[in-house]
C-alpha cells in the first residue's frame, strides 16, 4: 500500500559563525527502499539521528525528497504532497499546536479539520476519548496535563476520522503502560475492522518486538535490515547477551575479567557482552564464583534483543546506546 | 503494494471501490474552507481562556495608560485628542492582532507545530484566517473599554462610537493578516516576536500622536503603517460633521491591506508547512 524507492535528502552543510561550528553535509535518508503491506504494523527502529523522522516526513508530504519516489495507495506523494493528508493521519512529536486547547476541543477541531461535520466530528470525539480512556481529562487543558496524558490526547487527535494509514512517530513516549495498553489495543482494533496501516517510528526495542509485524533498521539514513522480528533475531540466535553490573569498579585483577573487557560495551559500571552460549556459561561462572563475585552488583543472561540485531549488522555501538529497551 | 479484494473487508474507507483506471485509492474529505475556520477560530478563542487574559489586559492598561499620560498634554474636545482617543484604541489591536500573533505564527513554525495543521487536509487561508479573526475578537473588549475611557476623559461625544464594529474587524484583518505573514515569513522565533514587536511601536509611536506636527518624513512613515487608518477613520467620527466619505475610504485601505497581508500569510503558511 505504500512504496519507497530510492528516496534521499541531503541537508546541506552549514558554514560555522562565530563561535558555532559548523556542520558538514548530513545525508538524512540515502537511498531508502521499503514495501508497506496493507493492514500491518510497519516499524522504523534506528537510534536518534538515524533519519526516522526525515523518512516519515518525506511520506507525510511534509518534506520533498531530493530524489527517489513515494506511492501511497497509488497516490504520487512526491508530485502531489497534499494528498498524504487525506490518506493518512500523522502524529509527530510536538504538540504545540495542541497545547491550549482542551482534551475535547484538541479531538474534535482535528476531526473537524480532517473533512468531517460537527456533528460526525464530535461523536468521533467520544468515541475515542472513551477508547483511551481520556474522558474524565475532556476538559482539560493539554497543557496542565503529564508528559504521558498529553501524549495519549495526541494520539486521540491523531485517531479521529477515519484513515486507511496512521503514521506515527514515537506515540508512547512517557506514556504508563495502562495508557500504552490503550494505545495498542485501539490500533489493533483498527486493523482488525477496517484493515488499517500503521507506519511507526520507534527506538525502544521492547515495543517494536512486541507490536510490530515488520521492521526496517535504519542507521545514519540507510535501511540496513528489514523483516519481521523474530526473522531479524535469527540472524543473531547464536548469540547470547550477559549483561554484568559491577558495584564500583570491575576486577580487573581476575584475569578472566580482563579477559571479557576486551569484548565488553562498557556504560558505566555496566558491562554489555555478546557471546556464543559456551562462552556466556564459562563467563557467568567465572563472575559468579570466586574473587569477582564479590565485585559484582547484578547480572542478567538474556537471548538477544533487536538492539542486538541493530549492532550485528553493523549500526554503531555508541548509537545502540540510543536505543531504548524499557 | 499488496492487493486485496475489496470483498475480504469490513465496511469502511478500504472498501470505497477505487477511483476509475488510475489504480489509486479514494481520497479522503477535504476540509472545506468555511466549516475548517470556523473550526480553528472556535479552537484559537479557546486558549484565550487558556493564555491569552493576562496579555489582554496587559494590552488594554497600556492604552489607558497612554491615555491618561497624554491627558496631561493634550487638551479634552480638542481635534488633537480624538487621534489620541482613536489611536490608543487601535493600538490594542495592533498589540493583540499583530504583535501577538506574529509571536504566535513565529513559535508554532519554529517549534514544528505546524506540521499538525499541515497534515490535515485544510486549505491553508482556513489556518490563517482562522487565527487572525479570533486575534481580532480578542482585541474587543479592550478596544471598547479604551474608546469609552477616552471618551470620558477627553469629553469626546460617543454618538458614533458604533463605528468601532467596523474598525475593529477592518484594521483587525489588516494588522493581524500583517502579524500573521510576518511570523510565517520570519525564519526564527525571535526574529517573529522582534518584528511583531517593532510593528506595534510603529503603530504606538506614530498612530497615537497626531499627524500635524510631524515631519514630512515621519508622515509618509505614518501613511504606510495600515493601523493609521484605522486610526484615522475612527478619529473624523468625532467631529460634529464627520466627513463620512473619507472614514469610507480609510477603512477601504484597511479592507485592502488586509487582503493582501492575509494572501501573503496563507502563501507563506504553505510555504513554511511543506521545507
Amino acid at each position: 500500500m505504500c512504496a519507497v524507492r530510492g528516496l534521499g535528502k541531503t541537508y546541506p552543510a552549514v558554514r560555522g559563525r562565530r563561535g558555532a561550528p559548523g556542520t558538514p553535509e548530513v545525508r538524512a535518508t540515502d537511498d531508502v527502499t521499503l514495501d508497506i503491506r496493507q493492514g500491518e504494523i510497519f516499524g522504523l527502529l534506528g537510534p536518534n539521528g538515524a533519519g526516522k523522522s526525515t523518512l516519515v516526513r518525506q511520506l507525510t508530504g511534509l518534506m520533498r525528497p531530493d530524489a527517489g519516489s513515494v506511492e501511497i495507495l497509488g497516490h504520487d506523494i512526491v508530485r502531489h504532497p497534499e494528498r498524504a493528508a487525506r490518506i493518512l493521519a500523522y502524529l509527530g512529536q510536538e504538540s504545540s499546536a495542541l497545547d491550549e486547547l482542551t482534551v475535547s476541543l484538541a479531538a474534535e477541531t482535528t476531526a473537524r479539520l480532517r473533512g468531517l461535520d460537527l456533528r460526525d466530528a464530535r461523536a468521533e470525539r467520544d468515541a475515542v476519548l472513551d477508547e483511551l480512556g481520556l474522558t474524565a481529562l475532556a476538559g482539560r487543558p493539554l497543557k496542565k496535563l503529564s508528559g504521558g496524558q498529553r501524549r495519549l490526547a495526541c494520539v486521540a487527535a491523531a485517531l479521529v476520522g477515519e484513515r486507511p494509514l496512521l503514521v506515527l512517530d514515537e506515540p508512547t513516549t512517557g506514556m504508563d503502560p495502562v495508557a500504552r495498553r490503550a494505545v495498542w489495543s485501539a490500533v489493533d482494533r483498527r486493523r482488525a475492522e477496517r484493515g488499517t496501516t500503521v507506519l511507526l517510528v520507534t527506538h525502544n526495542v521492547i515495543e517494536a518486538e512486541t507490536v510490530l509485524d515488520r521492521v526496517a533498521v535504519l542507521d545514519q539514513g540507510k535501511v540496513i535490515a528489514c523483516d519481521t522480528p523474530a526473522g531479524l533475531k535469527e540472524q543473531v540466535a547464536g548469540e547470547v547477551r550477559v549483561e554484568l553490573v559491577w558495584r564500583e569498579k570491575p576486577p580487573l585483577d581476575v584475569p578472566e575479567v580482563a579477559a571479557l573487557r576486551d569484548r565488553a560495551v562498557e556504560s558505566g559500571r555496566r558491562w554489555t557482552l555478546r557471546l556464543a552460549p559456551e562462552e556466556a556459561r564459562v563467563a557467568v561462572a567465572t563472575v559468579t564464583g570466586g574473587a569477582a563475585f564479590a565485585a559484582l552488583d547484578d547480572f542478567t543472561l538474556a537471548t538477544p534483543s533487536l538492539e542486538d540485531v541493530y549492532l550485528a549488522l553493523g549500526g554503531n555501538a555508541r548509537s545502540a546506546q540510543g536505543l531504548v529497551k524499557a | 503494494m499488496t492487493v486485496v479484494s475489496a470483498d475480504v473487508l469490513p465496511s469502511g474507507p478500504l472498501a470505497v471501490p477505487e477511483a476509475a483506471g488510475t489504480g489509486a485509492a479514494e481520497l479522503g474529505p477535504k476540509a472545506r474552507l468555511w466549516p475548517s475556520m470556523a473550526a480553528v477560530y472556535r479552537a484559537q478563542l479557546s486558549r484565550a481562556r487558556v493564555a491569552r487574559i493576562p496579555l489582554l489586559f496587559v494590552a488594554t492598561f497600556q492604552s489607558v495608560g497612554i491615555l491618561i499620560m497624554m491627558r496631561g498634554v493634550v487638551d479634552g474636545g480638542s481635534h488633537d485628542a480624538q487621534f489620541v482617543v482613536a489611536g490608543s484604541s487601535v493600538l490594542v489591536v495592533a498589540y493583540v492582532g499583530l504583535n501577538l500573533l506574529a509571536q504566535y505564527f513565529g513559535q508554532l513554525r519554529g517549534s514544528g507545530g505546524l506540521d499538525h495543521y499541515a497534515t490535515l487536509p485544510v486549505p491553508p487561508a482556513a489556518v490563517v484566517l482562522g487565527a487572525a479573526g479570533a486575534y481580532a475578537s480578542f482585541t474587543v473588549p479592550g478596544t471598547v473599554l479604551t474608546a469609552l475611557f477616552g471618551c470620558v476623559l477627553f469629553g469626546l461625544p460617543m454618538g458614533n462610537i458604533w463605528i468601532l464594529a467596523a474598525v475593529v474587524p477592518l484594521a483587525g484583518a489588516a494588522l493581524a493578516g500583517l502579524g500573521a505573514a510576518l511570523g510565517l515569513l520570519a525564519p526564527r522565533p525571535e526574529l517573529a516576536t522582534l518584528l511583531g514587536q517593532l510593528g506595534m511601536s510603529g503603530a504606538l509611536l506614530l498612530g497615537v500622536l497626531p499627524a500635524d506636527r510631524m515631519p514630512d518624513a515621519v508622515r509618509f512613515l505614518r501613511d504606510l503603517v495600515p493601523s493609521t487608518y484605522g486610526v484615522e477613520a475612527f478619529a473624523q467620527t468625532f467631529g460634529a460633521h464627520p466627513d463620512w466619505a473619507l472614514v469610507l475610504g480609510d477603512l477601504a485601505v484597511c479592507a485592502g491591506v488586509g487582503v493582501v497581508s492575509l494572501t501573503v500569510a496563507a502563501w507563506a503558511y504553505r510555504r513554511a508547512a511543506v521545507r
